[in-house]
C-alpha cells in the first residue's frame, strides 16, 4: 500500500525541489540575465535582478568581434565525432566484456575508469608534442581523436552496464538460427540496446561539448569549438562581465536545448538497470 | 535424418570436470530426454551438441559428420530456451523469420514458412504483435515456431515449460509430443521433471554428476532401474529404500520397493501405524512407520478410510522388490525371500 502523505509534507517537499532546482540553476540564470545588462550594470555592486535596462549590444559586440558560426561548427564536429568514433569501437568492446569476459575483464574495465582519475594536465605536454609532431595541432581530426579517447571509458562503462542487462540466451539463440557474428550485434543486440545507446550517445555529446582542458590548449584558431570562443571573453581584470555572459549564454544554449528535449531519455538512460 | 552420436564427450569449466565421457547414440527421429538433478550436466550435454560450448574432448556426429567443431548456425539444429529468448523488438512474424532471413530465404519463401508454421501453432492471429504483448504459452509456441521453419536435424528443448504454470505445462507437453508425431525429426528434452521426462520420451537418459546412470524406456526403468539413483529419481512418489535386518532378509544390503505395490492386508508381514495421510480422491498416499523397518511411503486406493494414529498390515509384493548390492548396482535373480 502506498503510504499516505499529508498535504502539508507534500507541499514543504515540493516547496524544498524547487528551492533546490533554482540554487542550481542560478548561476546559469545570472549569466543569462547578465548578458542583457550594459558592461556598467554587470559589475555594479547593487545588482538588479530584473528592473534593468535590457539591451541586446553584447550579443552585437561579441558576434562583430568574433565568427560564432565557425566555433558553434567546430563544437558540432568535434562533440559528434568524437562520440560517433568512440561508439564505434566501444559497441564491440562493451560486447565482449559484456557476453565473453576473460579472466582479466573486471580488470580491464577498472584500469579504464582508472585513467579519468589521472589529472589531464599530466599528459598535456606529451600529448601537445604527439600532436604537434603529427600536425594534429589545431585540427578538428587531431581533437576528435583526443576527446574519443578521453571520454571512451566512459562510453565503454555505460554500454557495458546496458549489454549486461540483455540476456545472453537471447544472443544465443541468434547464434542458433544462424547469425553471424556481425548480424548478431547489428541485427539483435544493437536494437535492443538502443535506448541505452542513445543516452550514452546524448551523455558523451554533452560531455565532449563542455569539454575545455583538451580543446584550449590543443587548438588556436581553426579547430577552435565554442569552449575557446568563452575563455576569449574572460579576462583576469573581469572587465567584460555581460559580453562574457553573451559569449556563454550563446555557447551553452545548443547543448541546453538538446538537453532539454532529450531529457527523458537522458533521465532513463542514467538510471537504467537500477530497478529491473 | 537426424541421427546425433555422441562417443567420450568431456566438458571441464576450469578444473571442474562436468560431463565426464559420455557415449550416447540418438537414433533418427528418437525423442530423447536428458533428466537429472540440477548441476547433473544435462544442460550443459545439450549446449555442447547445440554448440554453444565447445567440448573439453570428444566427438559429436550429427547425421553421421563430425560436427565437434563446427559453430551451432552449421549443425542443422534448432534450439527452444527456458527463457523463450525471443527478440524483443521484432513482431511474432519477423522473430520466426529470422532463421530463414539469416540463411538468406527470398521474402515469398519466408511469409510462406511462417504462415505455415503459425498455422500449426495457432499463432496466426499473433503474427503482428510484439513478444511482450503474448502469454507465457504463445511466446513459447514462437521460439517452436522459430525452429521449425529451420526444418532443423534435430530439436533442442531447454527446459521449455519450467516457466509455464501447472496446467499450461501440461497442455504444452502434449503439444509437443503431438509435433513430434507430426515432424518425426530428433528431439532431444532437457527437464529435471520426471514427469515430464516419462509422459514425453521414447527414452530417457539419466544424468548424475557428469554421468550417464541408465538409458531406457521409460518403463524399463521404472520396472528395472540399474541402481539407487535411478530408483530414488524415477517414479512419484520415490521407492522406499530399506536397509538393515529386513533388507538382510532378501539377501541385500539395500531393498526396494515402490510405494505402490505395497498392499494393505489384514495378515501382511509388516505392522504399523500410520503417520501422514493424504486423501487425493484417486489415490491415498499414507506415512507409515513400521516396526522394524522404519518409515514406508505407501500408494493405496482412494476410498480408504484411515486416519493419522490408526494400525496397519502392510504386504510388499514380492515379485516387485528390487534388490541394490552394497555399491547401489541393482542385483539379478530371485531375492532368496520372495
Amino acid at each position: 500500500m502506498a503510504r499516505e502523505v499529508s498535504k502539508g509534507r507534500k507541499a514543504a517537499v515540493t516547496l524544498l525541489a524547487w528551492g533546490v532546482a533554482l540554487l542550481i540553476f542560478f548561476p546559469i540564470l545570472w549569466t543569462f540575465l547578465t548578458s542583457f545588462k550594459t558592461e556598467g550594470e554587470a559589475i555594479n555592486s547593487h545588482p538588479s535582478f530584473l528592473f534593468f535596462d535590457w539591451t541586446l549590444e553584447n550579443y552585437e559586440t561579441v558576434n562583430q568581434r568574433s565568427d560564432y558560426l565557425a566555433h558553434f561548427w567546430n563544437s558540432v564536429v568535434i562533440s559528434l565525432g568524437s562520440t560517433l568514433l568512440g561508439l564505434i569501437i566501444a559497441v564491440p568492446a562493451a560486447w565482449s566484456m559484456a557476453f565473453v569476459p576473460g579472466k582479466r575483464t573486471k580488470d580491464l574495465l577498472m584500469w579504464m575508469l582508472s585513467t579519468k582519475m589521472l589529472p589531464a594536465v599530466g599528459v598535456l605536454v606529451p600529448l601537445y608534442l604527439l600532436a604537434r609532431d603529427t600536425g594534429l595541432l589545431d585540427t578538428k581530426t587531431g581533437l576528435v581523436i583526443v576527446l574519443t579517447m578521453v571520454n571512451l571509458p566512459i562510453i565503454v562503462w555505460m554500454l557495458y552496464t546496458y549489454f549486461k542487462e540483455i540476456p545472453g540466451e537471447i544472443l544465443e539463440a541468434a547464434r542458433m538460427d544462424g547469425a553471424t557474428l556481425s548480424s548478431e550485434i547489428l541485427y539483435v543486440l544493437t536494437p535492443m540496446a538502443v535506448p541505452g545507446i542513445a543516452s550514452t550517445l546524448l551523455l558523451n555529446v554533452i560531455l565532449a561539448w563542455n569539454e575545455s582542458f583538451w580543446t584550449l590548449n590543443l587548438t588556436a584558431a581553426s579547430a577552435a569549438p565554442l569552449t575557446a570562443f568563452i575563455a576569449s571573453y574572460s579576462s583576469p581584470e573581469g572587465l567584460f562581465y555581460a559580453k562574457l555572459s553573451a559569449a556563454s549564454t550563446m555557447a551553452i544554449a545548443p547543448i541546453m536545448i538538446l538537453g532539454w528535449f532529450s531529457q527523458k531519455q537522458l533521465v532513463r538512460g542514467l538510471t537504467f538497470g537500477a530497478v529491473k | 535424418m537426424g541421427e546425433i552420436v555422441l562417443s567420450e564427450v568431456r566438458k571441464s569449466f576450469g578444473g571442474m570436470s562436468i560431463i565426464q565421457g559420455i557415449d550416447l547414440v540418438i537414433p533418427d527421429g528418437e525423442f530423447v530426454v536428458f533428466v537429472g538433478p540440477s548441476g547433473c550436466g544435462k544442460s550443459t550435454l545439450l549446449r555442447l551438441i547445440a554448440g554453444l560450448e565447445d567440448t573439453t574432448s570428444g566427438i559429436i556426429s550429427i547425421d553421421g559428420k563430425d560436427a565437434t567443431k563446427l559453430p551451432p548456425a552449421r549443425r542443422g539444429l534448432a534450439m527452444v530456451f527456458q527463457s523463450y529468448a525471443l527478440y524483443p523488438h521484432m513482431s511474432v512474424r519477423k522473430n520466426i523469420a529470422f532463421p530463414l532471413r539469416m540463411a538468406g530465404a527470398s521474402a515469398e519463401e519466408q511469409e510462406r514458412k511462417v504462415q505455415a508454421a503459425a498455422k500449426v501453432l495457432n499463432l496466426t492471429p499473433y503474427l503482428d504483435r510484439k513478444p511482450s504483448q503474448l502469454s507465457g504459452g504463445q511466446r513459447q509456441r514462437v521460439a517452436i515456431g522459430r525452429a521449425i521453419v529451420r526444418e532443423p536435424a534435430a530439436f533442442l528443448f531447454d527446459e521449455p515449460l519450467s516457466n509455464l504454470d501447472a496446467a499450461l505445462r501440461v497442455s504444452m507437453r502434449q503439444e509437443i509430443s503431438e509435433l513430434h508425431q507430426t515432424l518425426k525429426t530428433t528431439m532431444i528434452y532437457v527437464t529435471h521433471d520426471q514427469v515430464e521426462a516419462m509422459t514425453m520420451a521414447d527414452r530417457i537418459v539419466v544424468l548424475n554428476a557428469g554421468r550417464i546412470e541408465q538409458v531406457g524406456s521409460p518403463l524399463e526403468l521404472y520396472r528395472s532401474p540399474a541402481n539407487l539413483f535411478v530408483a530414488g529419481f524415477i517414479g512419484s512418489p520415490k521407492m522406499n529404500l530399506i536397509e538393515g535386518a529386513e533388507a538382510a532378509k532378501h539377501g541385500a544390503p539395500t531393498l526396494g520397493i515402490r510405494p505402490e505395490h505395497i498392499d494393505l492386508t489384514e495378515d501382511g508381514p509388516w505392522t504399523g501405524t500410520v503417520g501422514l495421510c493424504e486423501h487425493l480422491g484417486s489415490d491415498t498416499f499414507l506415512k507409515v512407520e513400521v516396526e522394524g523397518v522404519g518409515q514406508i511411503n505407501v500408494r493405496v486406493g482412494g476410498d480408504v478410510p484411515l486416519r493419522h494414529g490408526a494400525r496397519v498390515r502392510l504386504a510388499p509384493q514380492p515379485d516387485k522388490l528390487h534388490r541394490f548390492d552394497a555399491a547401489g548396482k541393482a542385483m539379478g535373480g530371485a531375492a532368496p525371500g520372495a
